[in-house]
This record gives C-alpha cells, structure tokens and sequence, in this order.
C-alpha cells in the first residue's frame, strides 16, 4: 500500500484533516526512489531542499485550497527549474542551473506541489525508448529488460514505479502517450497551444505540447487543470476561456460518436495490442458509445512529414547549444573550433543525426522539396482530421503499435525505431490533444488506448478515459 | 531520387557546426539516406496550391507593449559563462 | 574608357524603444557590459520571444517615410548562422514578406533631382557587440542583443559615391524627423554596408561587386567607395580580374582592407519562425501610425520658403536635424517672426552651442522665451545690441527676457517728450551744432546723440532719437 494509491482529491482531504503530512509523503517519495531508481533510472536530479518545503507547508496544508497542494511531482529534464540542474539528458547541459523557472513550474509552485526531482529522458526529447539519455538508460517497471518508451521515459516510469504521485512530459510526437501506454499510465498531450511552452527547451517548436502523465485520468485532469491556461510569455499560447476538467469526469458516454481509423489498426500492430484494443471498443460500446471504422488517408506520409519537419527546427532550435555563453565548452584555441568540438563532445548520436536532417532539409535547394512539402503534407493531415471531427466526437485506436520492447532492440535502425511513433505523430502534426489509457495487458505487459480530440476537446477525452478507466479497472502497479 | 553524397554530408555539418569523423560521415551519408528515400513518399501526394501550415494554430498580432522589465544580475550571465573576462564573455579571437 | 559605378547600400538602423524587441531589457546606450541582458535575449535554453508592439509601429512608421508600401500580412523567419554575438545561432528577421517595400527617396544631388528606390524595409533583431582583447581573445557585450532594428534596402540606384553619401544624408533625415531611430552613427544606432561594382559605358551586365562593411561616418563612406571605384577602374583598364570581395574601411591608411572573399552565397536555411504568430497589419492600424507621421524634412523646406520667404539655404540649415527644426516650428509657434527666429537660430543660437557642450535638447534656452526676445525687439523695449546682452543671460540663466529686462533696466527710454527735451537742451547749449549740421558736418549729429547717449546711459530709442533730432533740425 503506498499513499499515491489515493488519488489528489483524497490526498487532498487526508492533508486538510491532518491524517497525512506534506512530510509524509514526500517521504513516501524519497523511500519508494530510494527502494527502486537504482533500478528504474527515472531520475537525473534529485531537488535536496524537498523535506526543507515539506517542513515549511505541514502547516498549512490543513488550510490550503489547492488540491495540489503538498503533492510530490516529478518534471521532465526538459522543463527548466530555477535553481535546480537542467540537462536535457544530455552532456552539453550537464551542469546548467538555469535562471529562471518554467511558466509550468511556477505554476505548479502556486499550486503548492513540491518538485521531487527532474527525470531522466532521451536527450533533447529525441526518442521513443529513453535509450538516447547521456546519463543513463531508463527501464520499463513492469520488465526491467524492456524500455519505458520516449522520450518522457523517467515521466512515465515513475509514476507507475510510485515514486511520485504524478509527473509532468512533454510530448513531440508521442513523446508523452508512447512511454505511457508503455509503462500503463495515464498520459494527455494537450491542444497545441494550451499549455504554455515557456520554458520548456524546445525540440520542435511548432509540435512541443507539454502535459500531465498519472495514475488516473481524474489526477490527469487535476494536473491540466494547474498547468493550462494562456501565458504572457508564449506568444504561441491559447486565449480560450479553459473549463475545470474534473467537471467531465461523470462516467457518461451513452451516444458519443467513436472513429477507428482503419490505418491504426492495419499491419505492424501486435496480435497482442490489437485484441487489447478490440476488447476496449467491445467495453466502449457496452457504455453505449457507437464505434465506426474511419479512413485517415494521409497517416501513411505522417512519419516523413514529421521527422522533416521536427528535425529542421531541431536544427535550429538547438544552435544555440554553441559553447558560448553557458553549457559545454570544448578546450579550443580556434573560434570554429569551440563551437563544432563543444557539439561533437556535448550531441549523443541521434541528436547529431536529427541535426544534421534538419540542416539538410532546410538547406538551400532542397527547402521547397522537405520543409515546405512537408508542411504542405501537414496542411492535408488537418484536413483529414478536420472531415473526421465533423462526423465524430473523437478517434480511438492504439497508442503504440506493440508493447515495450526490449532495450537495445531498436537502437540499430532509425526507421525502425521511428515507427513506434506511427499513431502518436499526426495528432501534434494536426496540433489536436489526445491521450493514453491503461487498456489492460498484453505478454504481462501494458497496452495503451489512444483517444484523439478535436482541438479543445480535453473535456471529451476525459470523459471517454474516465468512463473507459472505470470499466476496465484502472491503474495497476507492476511487481517491483 | 535523393542520393545525399559525403561531401554533402561534410558541408551539412559544417552549417551544423558539428565536427564529425571520417566514420561518421560514412555512417551518416548511409542513414540520411535511407531516411530521405524514405521520405520520398511524399512526392506521391499532390500538394500544388496547398497552403503550408507553420503553426498548429492560427493566432495574430500577439504583441507586448514597450515596457522595460528587470534585467538578471550580470553575477548569473557570468556564473553561467565558460570564460569570462571584466564583464564580457571571452572567446578566442575573432578578426574582422 | 568610360565606366559607370553602380552602389547599392544596406543601412541598419535601431528603433528608438524602450525596450528590447523581444523581451523587456532596457536597451540604454553606454551601460555597463552585459547588465541589459536576461534568458530571453541570452537565448537560453526555453525561452520564447514575445514581439514589441512598438518596433512594428516604427517599422511601419520608417516604411511610410520613405514612401515604401505596408505590408498586410507580414511574418518573422529565423536566419540561421554561428557567430558569438548571436545567441540563438539564428537572428529572428523578415525574409519573403518585409513591413515595407518598393519605396524610394528623391535626392538633389550636384543641382540634379535623383530618385533612389528602396526596395525593402524589414524589421529584426541587432546582435550584440564584440570587442577585441589583445591577440587570443575577444569578448562579447550582450546589452545589445535584442535591440529593435530597422534594414533598409536600396535598389542599386546610386551611380556615384556622391549619390551614396546623398541618399544616406537624406535617409538619416527622414528616419531622425520621423522619429523613428536617433539615428548615431558614433553610437551605431545607424550603420551601413554598400555594394560597389564598376562596368563599362552601355555594357549590360552588372560587374563584379564589392562590400564595403562597418563604415562608421558619412566622410569615410565617401572616401572608402571613391577609393573602391578607382580601384575596380584601374582593375578593368588592366585588365585584372574583380574578386567578390567584403571589405572594411582603414581610416588612417586611408585605404579598403580585405575582410574576407565571398564563396558561393552564404546559406542560412531561412523558415518561418514557429515561436512567433504571424501578423497582419489591418487598414486602422496603418492609418493609426499615418496620422503619427510628422512632416518630413523636405515639406518642412518647401513650406519653410513659401511661406515664410526664407532662402533655400536657411530652409535647409533649418531642417538639418529635427530637433532643430522643431524649435524653430515652436518659435514661430510662439508668435515670432519667420525671418527673425531663423536668424537667431542659426546665428547666436548655433554659435552659441558650438561653443558648449550643450545641444538644442539641453540648452536652456525655450521657444517661447526666444520668441518673447524677438518681439521686444520688434516693439522697440530693447535694442538688438541689449539684446545680445538679454540673450547670453537666457542662454546661460535660462532667463526670462521680459523679467530680466524689467529686473536690470535695460528698456530703452522711447518717451518722445523726454528725448526731445534732451535735444532742445543741447540745441540751447552748443548753437554751433546746429550750423556744422547745415553746412553738412555730420559729426555735430554724432555729437549731440552721443551726448544724449552719455546722459541715459545708452538706453535712449535709437531710432527714434534719430528721428526727433531731424524733425526738430528741420525747424531750426
């Protein structure tokens, strides 16, 4: 039994009743890490100063309204935190302490959740198996042989491990929803636009969504609540008026509309996820939700379309990364020389590779042919999208198209590493939310549930996992 | 078809300012090769007259007004510095 | 042989915000090094830009002065390339859509009227700044990260590095009176790059041309493209051959260095920038920065010369910077003569600053209370040469003409009883006055006002006091 078993709003109630302290369970937090990271690999930092807050809030926690507060978080590497290292994963910010606090951050602070520590990921959020981190692999807890997914392996890992009670990832093309449906957790990229990018070192500027991953879909729906929400410094962020996602959680989805997109459920998926995910339309159905198959015609070009597009911005992004004013600087006497020895030294292998994609595909003479067409191809995919939601409340299918495989499997092809990432991709490209739900095991291994939204349609999404959840039983905690 | 050559690989990560081995340009030509035969596919969709879409949404005319915000302490520009030389970050010698 | 030069020019100028162009630093000239700098324009790891509203206004505003079109839907795109100035490794700038475009300025040039097109105006991001430090190192200011500038393109329409300096005069003119950038080229808030190639009379093709960077005046604009244009001209009649070449400007040498030799353009995978929102500048908000849009320099002239009858030199020394020109506008505001305040101005007034270290911003001296001086002159309270003594007191007092002319008594006596009593007076007194003057000694004139002089201390009218003696020499 671990105190992340009840969820935010009992936490919530134990905290205001003086059962549970803030210290109890950032406690809970440093035990079950200190029981189990040795073997998970979630974490890259450990914020020092947690019981030093925890001690400080015990006070107020019978008081607080917040229901996040005195709650044990863990964020993505990816995140900046004010005060506390930085890396990205990677040897070029090994050691960066950066100057300011994610808009995230600081509203998670507001909120009163108490950091843990900053976890582990594939460098620069360029992955699908958390194998790429400089520092360290992440492993799968439910098969300490087999991956957490990527890139917010260390987001995902750790809260099945109950090292936290939630974590926030940020998810490019997958990156939140693959590790998971890997790991068995709840996992929502928001609506492009909804939660603020400050702060968040950038992969691809234009897909990046950061969003909650937990063990339920009501705690998911807690965390969004804290974190969405226009910022003034994201010139990119939304300005609609947000509802309170807790609000949909009522079970009902008698009459919603479900499309399953023939394209989701062909070749390359696993025996195994398929009858996960056919049993899950047969529980959908029994909830009186109507299932059709639908067509999604440009899915087949989204990879291409995506690892052009991702990768030119990467390219860009991450020129700043130069050895000049922070990071890694390479012993040179040469100017040339500190900015291409400090990349060489401070760049794993898939992250020069992106780079030098981006590069080539920006590159004068071939701009029309891969980043525009590219572009152009995204264009269709919306439109795609577009026609399915006039019909449709949402669309279901796999989150990945096998469950976790084994690390080191995949490392040696990048197309085939990259086709985890099939399902997952066109929703940033479309730039719509969607999310991942527990949909039972398959070899003892978790499946996830996809269900994609039109954009804005957090509350639907919610009210489908919820109803989805509670049907199929919800969160289980791998043997560790 | 979309044969990237060595020398293009070596002109690529000069813009990327990547200093790469002999190894690696052998290892990358072959990889970026693949990828972008791969990516080939895409000449199967007609795109004529389509718009490009660079952001996921459409917003405008998102505008800050002129006003002046505290700036860090110059001790965090410096702390964060790999070289440092009276106020200034150093660099070996530019000439122009 | 005869050649044809062509130049074409490139000017940066910085917007005159308050604030950074993305971010809210101060963008103060002359502060500490590195302590107008934050994540933002640092280009750490996160963050995001968030665009000024006020660049684009003078953007826009730049682009109407010099009579570009507005662009409706314009964007940002990044410029990717590594220099240590630049944080990002990219500089946020316009790449297809410019704020402006297809405009020109209309020069005299040598007593001929030139049409120089402009064919671009956009906005972006100045780099920060790097100094040299002996012979391993050099060190970066980021203070000037961020700023808000302005890049003007020319068509290649100058013919002469006469037509360049022109073109360059009358551009910091319009950009000074539009009130769009301060436009320093000691501060380098206003910097240019030219373009110079030389060709054969009538031969069709361009020939090969050179960059000149980092020119720092006007004169050394001059005497760098003049030394560039002989130089591609002995080039040609030797025929040499003409590498495309960047190259700077050694003052003391007084001759071009080569920076660096051009291969190949420079690629720097320009895209759309996916951190900031496209904009779209709407008929309203063009009229909103069209009805900030004060008159330019050469209206100013014009009117200056129709209306006020004055010389097209005094127009033009008048409109030399807008400061200037805004104080002789508040003068006459003020209800002082034309003529008269332009002669104050460009006579005590600008003597007097080349002597200080003050400018016409600093000075104390107001429009009204110059205006004030010119009419008790005009109405005869005081005398030109008292008000001489009036306006070194205002200048260096900040005094009040009226008050300090009251306070030190320096009104002139212009009681025609009074006066003429002074000469019956003297009339009594020295007869023979009265016969010198009739047999044509002027001197017996000069006599009696001199006396009348001694007895007031000088503060006798004295026009009038010339007037009164011939009327009453005349009954004599």
């Amino acid at each position: 039994m671990s105190l992340f078993d009840h969820g935010v709003a009992k936490l919530h109630t134990l905290l205001k009743e003086g059962e549970v302290t803030v210290t109890d369970l950032v406690k809970e937090s440093f035990d079950q890490i200190e029981r189990t990271d040795e073997k998970i690999g979630a974490f890259l930092t450990l914020n020092e100063d947690a019981f030093e807050q925890a001690k400080r809030m015990d006070d107020l926690a019978k008081t607080a309204d917040n229901p996040l507060f005195g709650l044990p978080i863990g964020v993505k590497d990816n995140i900046v935190t004010k005060g506390t290292r930085t890396t990205c994963a990677s040897k070029f910010l090994e050691n960066f302490v950066p100057a300011h606090d994610a808009t995230v951050v600081e509203r998670l602070h507001d909120a009163g959740a108490v950091t843990i520590g900053k976890l582990n990921m594939d460098e620069f959020a360029m992955g699908s198996s958390n194998e790429n981190s400089a520092f360290k692999v992440v492993r799968n807890p439910w098969d300490p042989t087999r991956v957490p997914g990527g890139s917010s392996g260390g987001s995902a890992a750790t809260v099945a491990a109950g090292q936290v009670l939630f974590s926030l990832g940020s998810d490019t093309g997958g990156s939140i929803r693959q590790p998971a449906a890997y790991c068995g957790v709840v996992g929502m990229k928001p609506t492009y636009g909804l939660v603020s990018r400050y702060g968040l070192v950038a992969f691809a500027s234009s897909l990046d969504q950061i969003g909650p991953l937990t063990r339920t879909v009501e705690d998911n729906a807690y965390l969004l609540n804290a974190i969405a929400g226009h910022c003034e410094m994201d010139s990119t962020s939304s300005t609609v008026e947000l509802p309170d996602y807790t609000k949909s959680l009522h079970g009902d989805i008698k009459g919603l509309k479900l499309a399953l997109p023939e394209e989701f459920m062909a070749e390359g998926v696993s025996d195994g996820v398929r009858k996960q995910i056919e049993e899950a339309i047969e529980t959908l159905k029994s909830l009186g939700a109507t299932v059709e198959t639908v067509s999604l015609p440009t899915v087949k070009y989204a990879l291409p379309t995506y690892y052009l597009l991702a990768s030119s911005e990467a390219s860009s992004n991450l020129a700043r990364f130069d050895g000049i004013r922070y990071g890694r600087r390479a012993e040179a006497d040469a100017l040339e020389e500190v900015f291409t020895y400090s990349r060489e030294q401070g760049f794993g292998e898939e992250v020069k590779r992106r780079i030098m994609l981006g590069t080539y595909a920006l590159s004068s003479g071939y701009y029309d042919a891969f980043y525009k067409k590219s572009q152009q191809v995204r264009t269709l995919m919306k439109q795609d999208f577009a026609n399915v939601f006039a019909d449709y409340d949402a669309i279901i299918g796999p989150t990945a198209p096998t469950v976790a495989f084994k690390l080191g499997d995949q490392l040696e092809d990048p197309l085939t590493m990259y086709a985890n990432d099939i399902m997952t991709i066109p929703v940033n490209l479309a730039g719509v939310p969607a999310i991942s739900v527990p949909a039972g095991l398959s070899e003892g291994l978790p499946v996830g549930l996809q269900i994609i939204g039109n954009h804005y349609s957090e509350p639907t999404l919610y009210r489908v996992a919820h109803a989805f959840e509670q049907a199929n039983g919800g969160f289980k905690m791998p043997q560790l | 078809m979309t044969r990237i050559t060595e020398d293009e690989v070596r002109h690529v990560a000069g813009l990327a300012r990547l200093a790469i081995t002999d190894d690696e340009v052998t290892h990358f030509t072959e990889q970026l090769t693949k990828i972008l035969e791969f990516a080939e596919q895409l000449d199967e969709l007609d795109t004529t007259g389509v718009i490009p879409t660079t952001h996921a949404l459409d917003l405008k005319n998102v505008l800050r007004k002129d006003e002046v915000r505290p700036s860090l302490p110059r001790e965090e520009v410096e702390r964060m510095a790999p070289d440092w030389e009276n106020g200034q970050v150093r660099v070996p010698a530019v000439f122009e | 042989m005869n050649f044809e030069t062509i130049i074409g020019i490139e000017v940066h100028a910085e917007l005159s915000t308050k604030s950074k162009i993305w971010c809210g630093c101060s963008r103060t000239y002359g502060a500490e090094t590195n302590t107008q700098t934050c994540p933002i324009c640092l280009g750490h790891p996160g963050v995001l830009p968030k665009l000024n509203e006020e660049a684009v206004n003078l953007a826009i505003k730049a682009a109407m002065a010099l009579n570009c079109e507005v662009a409706t839907d314009t964007k940002f795109d990044r410029k990717n390339y590594f220099y240590p100035d630049t944080p990002k490794a990219y500089q946020i700038s316009q790449f297809d859509q410019p704020i402006g475009f297809n405009g020109h300025v209309d020069v005299e040039v040598d007593g001929e009227m030139k049409r120089f097109r402009i064919e671009r105006v956009h906005l972006e991001e100045d780099a920060g700044k790097m100094n040299h430090t002996g012979e391993k190192h050099s060190v970066v200011d980021f203070n000037r990260t961020g700023s808000p500038l302005i890049e003007i393109v020319s068509e290649a329409d100058m013919r002469s590095p006469k037509d360049a300096v022109a073109y360059l005069e009358r551009l910091k003119e319009v950009l000074s009176f539009a009130g769009v950038s301060d436009v320093k080229m000691e501060e380098g808030s206003l910097r240019c790059d030219c373009n110079i190639s030389v060709r054969p009379f009538g031969q069709e093709p361009f020939g090969t041309k050179t960059e000149l960077k980092n020119l720092n005046s006007f004169s050394n604009v001059l005497k760098a493209l003049e030394y560039e244009e002989d130089r591609h001209r002995k080039l040609l009649i030797t025929g040499g051959v003409m590498r495309q070449e960047t190259l700077r400007f050694d003052e003391a040498a007084k001759k071009t260095i080569l920076m660096r030799v051009k291969e190949g353009a420079a690629d720097y995978r320009y895209f759309p920038e996916p951190d900031l929102v496209r904009l779209e500048i709407d008929e309203a908000w063009k009229e909103r920065i069209r009805a900030t849009l004060p008159e330019l320099p050469a209206a100013r002239r014009e009117r200056y010369m129709s209306n006020y009858g004055l010389s097209a030199y005094d127009a033009k020394a008048l409109t030399s910077t807008r400061e200037f020109s805004d104080f002789f506008e508040a003068t006459t505001a003020a209800g002082a003569e034309p003529k008269a305040a332009a002669n104050w101005l460009m006579g005590e007034v600008l003597g007097h600053l080349n002597k200080s270290d003050e400018t016409i911003e600093t000075m104390k001296l107001t429009p009204g209370a110059l205006a004030e001086l010119i009419r008790l002159i005009g109405d005869g309270t005081i005398s030109s040469k008292i008000a001489k003594r009036v306006f070194t007191a205002m200048m260096e007092e900040g005094a009040e003409p009226k008050a300090y002319v009251e306070a030190n008594g320096l009104a002139q006596i212009s009681d025609e009883n009074l006066l003429r009593g002074y000469i019956l007076e003297l009339f009594e007194a020295h007869p023979q006055m009265i016969e010198d003057f009739k047999n044509g000694k002027d001197r017996a004139k000069g006599f009696i006002i001199g006396q009348i002089m001694k007895q007031t201390k000088g503060m006798a009218n004295p026009a009038l006091l010339d007037g009164l003696f011939h009327e009453e020499i005349a009954k004599r």
